[in-house]
């Protein structure tokens, strides 16, 4: 134990009195927290689109001003054209057209009921999907605005069922409360995962590590002393990114700090396990980091954090379940957001811990003091 | 002085895949001993102080080293020695004190004897007022020094240095070679390798590898008169020309 305490104290010696280091370590996590939450969002502003209005009446503009007023669309041109809407599309000018058929403003007179067309993009088919609903709302709403106008109710009998949906945990549908918790957890991951491997391959290639080797330091006293900094280092900076996710965006806490902390614990044992496996069996801080992006990259694209784990083929949801950062994501939402206890986070927890202790037994296990 | 060897090596062999870095090497060093280990680059002196001090695993042989077997004691033997390898291993963002604490904490001394020791070898050194200056900024000849200290802070019963002087001017090299006959007279083993010629006549006794084998082992004068030589340079020439391996 006192020997953990003199690696304990040297460590952190050096961590603070590494210059390059401590922005690394304190400031580069917020400032992507900031971008990111700002960045990775769901919703679509400012979709552009293209408009071929041969109906030139007071209903077809209506109909577009619909579109503009909605916030969510804006146009990038508008003429008689089809070949030249489908040109803004080609040339990505535009997301997608929207034809407006000559007689259009009569059909609604008369009968309350006539066609449009929209073309869309769907070369990115998440914001294909967008266009297409946010679409259908403003359609909708403009059909009801002028039945009510007109008096004319076109077959109302087909919306005899109504689905009206209520936004649990999350009523604004903010993609920011949703976002920011897994973005935090990205942060502590990069810090832990990259520190403690780096930390010491670099020992490794300054070839004080040799020296270490030959003083009687047990295994696991030169893990238990290279884990905990940068254990302590990720709480420190969960605890920091929890604050500011509150104070700038709101985030709920809605569950047990305790808990969350506690997770997080249990949770970095298990990737700061994994670096330093890594670095068990790489001699190159070149090596570390290629070997860390690879992991890094499968974990983070595959965390649920992106896309939703529940869309993912069979076997790549099979995969997620060697993936400590898609249970810590899946844990911190669902205790944060909603208030979850323990009972509720058990399976993923005790995956966590398997994961933990599996990759420190093989860290210890695979540090050698003797080589050859 | 006991009669007990520090240092027993029998038929000790190290192979990497096909290649036989050390060749059944036996020898025997005496407590208190300054013994040399010469041989030219790549004849196997580090690989062999390596298992010695435990870093390393043999092939085959057997060794003893401070009373305990390589092969199954190497941690016990990691308590009894110091070791101080040609690259500098000190912490080079940390201070001389902490670097002392640092192994000091390492090897279990008390924190006490650890203010003791560090107090008493800066002194020696006349390194007091750079105490809680980084080593990275102290000149090579006196972080050798300090290694070579902090290599002795446990009392260990022998002491390997895998050429301690490399590139460290001469009148520092000198001053290198006091602490060495220092610590030699208070009874720790030096177990040295070297390029330095003149450093070779220093020894007690001195072994010349080529190729992974002991080809001589004597006093310097010994070795000198058996090969009618009037240095050890022309002794270390004779034999390197015969290898194989080396550059």
């Amino acid at each position: 134990m006192r020997t953990i305490l003199f690696i304990l104290q040297k460590e952190f010696l050096q961590i603070f009195r590494n210059r390059a280091m401590l922005p690394l370590i304190f400031v580069m996590p917020f400032v992507q927290l900031v971008i990111l939450s700002n960045a990775a969002t769901f919703d679509m502003k400012n979709v552009r689109l293209y408009v071929i209005d041969l109906d030139h009446s007071a209903e077809s503009r209506r109909l577009v001003s619909e579109y503009t007023a909605s916030g969510y669309f804006r146009t990038v041109g508008v003429s008689h054209s089809e070949k030249q809407g489908l040109e803004s599309i080609s040339n990505g000018a535009a997301h997608g057209f929207l034809q407006i058929p000559n007689g259009f403003g009569r059909d609604i007179a008369t009968t309350g009921v006539a066609k449009v067309q929209l073309v869309i993009d769907a070369v990115d088919g998440y914001a294909a999907g967008l266009i297409q609903s946010y679409t259908a709302d403003i359609i909708s709403s403009y059909g009801e605005d002028i039945a009510l106008e007109i008096g004319r109710f076109p077959d109302t009998s087909r919306q005899g069922i109504r689905v009206s949906s209520a936004y649990w945990y999350n009523p604004e549908l903010d993609y920011r409360t949703f976002m920011v918790p897994g973005i935090l957890v990205l942060l502590v991951t990069l810090i832990g995962f990259f520190l403690s491997g780096m930390n010491v391959v670099r020992e490794k290639e300054l070839g004080t590590i040799e020296q270490l080797n030959v003083t009687p330091i047990r295994k696991y006293q030169f893990i238990a002393g290279k884990l905990l900094p940068f254990l302590v280092i990720g709480l420190g900076e969960l605890a920091l990114g929890l604050t500011l996710g509150r104070v700038l965006y709101g985030t709920p806490i809605l569950g047990s700090l305790l808990l969350v902390f506690g997770v997080a614990t249990v949770y970095l044992v298990a990737v700061l396990g994994l670096g330093l496996l890594i670095s068990t069996v790489t001699d190159t801080q070149q090596q570390a980091m290629f070997i860390s992006w690879f992991f890094m990259v499968i974990f983070m694209l595959m965390s649920g954090l992106f896309t939703p784990i529940d869309s993912m083929p069979g076997w790549a949801q099979k995969l997620t379940l060697f993936n400590p950062i898609a249970y810590f994501i899946a844990i911190i939402r669902q205790v944060l957001l909603k208030g979850s206890g323990f009972a509720d986070i058990q399976q993923p927890f005790w995956s966590l811990c398997a994961f933990a202790s599996i990759m420190l037994t093989l860290a210890v296990f695979r540090y050698r003091k003797t080589t050859g | 002085m006991a009669s007990e060897p520090v240092i027993v090596a029998r038929n000790l062999t190290k192979r990497f895949g096909a290649f036989t870095a050390v060749d059944n090497i036996s020898f025997e060093v005496m407590p208190g001993e300054i013994f040399g280990f010469l041989g030219a680059n790549g004849a196997g002196k580090t690989t062999a102080m390596k298992m010695l001090s435990g870093l390393l695993s043999p092939t085959t042989g057997e060794a003893r080293v401070a009373g305990y077997d390589v092969f199954t004691q190497a941690e016990s033997i990691k308590s009894r020695i110091g070791y101080m390898s040609q690259r500098f291993s000190l912490y080079e963002d940390m201070t001389a004190w902490e670097n002392i604490r640092f192994y000091g904490g390492i090897y279990g001394l008390r924190m006490d004897a650890i203010r003791d020791k560090a107090a008493q070898l800066l002194g020696r050194l006349g390194m007091e007022h750079v105490r809680d200056s980084r080593i990275g900024a102290l000149p090579l000849g006196w972080k050798q020094k300090l290694a070579f200290s902090v290599a002795l802070l446990h009392n260990p019963a022998i002491v390997f240095l895998d050429e301690p002087t490399g590139g460290v001017d001469p009148l520092t090299r000198r001053q290198f070679w006091e602490l060495i006959y220092e610590a030699a007279a208070s009874g720790v083993t030096i177990f040295i390798t070297t390029h330095y010629m003149d450093e070779a006549e220093y020894c007690g006794r001195v072994s010349i590898m080529v190729d992974g084998r002991i080809e001589a082992l004597d006093t310097p004068g010994g070795l000198k008169q058996a090969f009618d030589a009037q240095s050890m340079d022309e002794v270390f020439v004779r034999l390197a020309r015969g290898a194989q391996y080396a550059e």
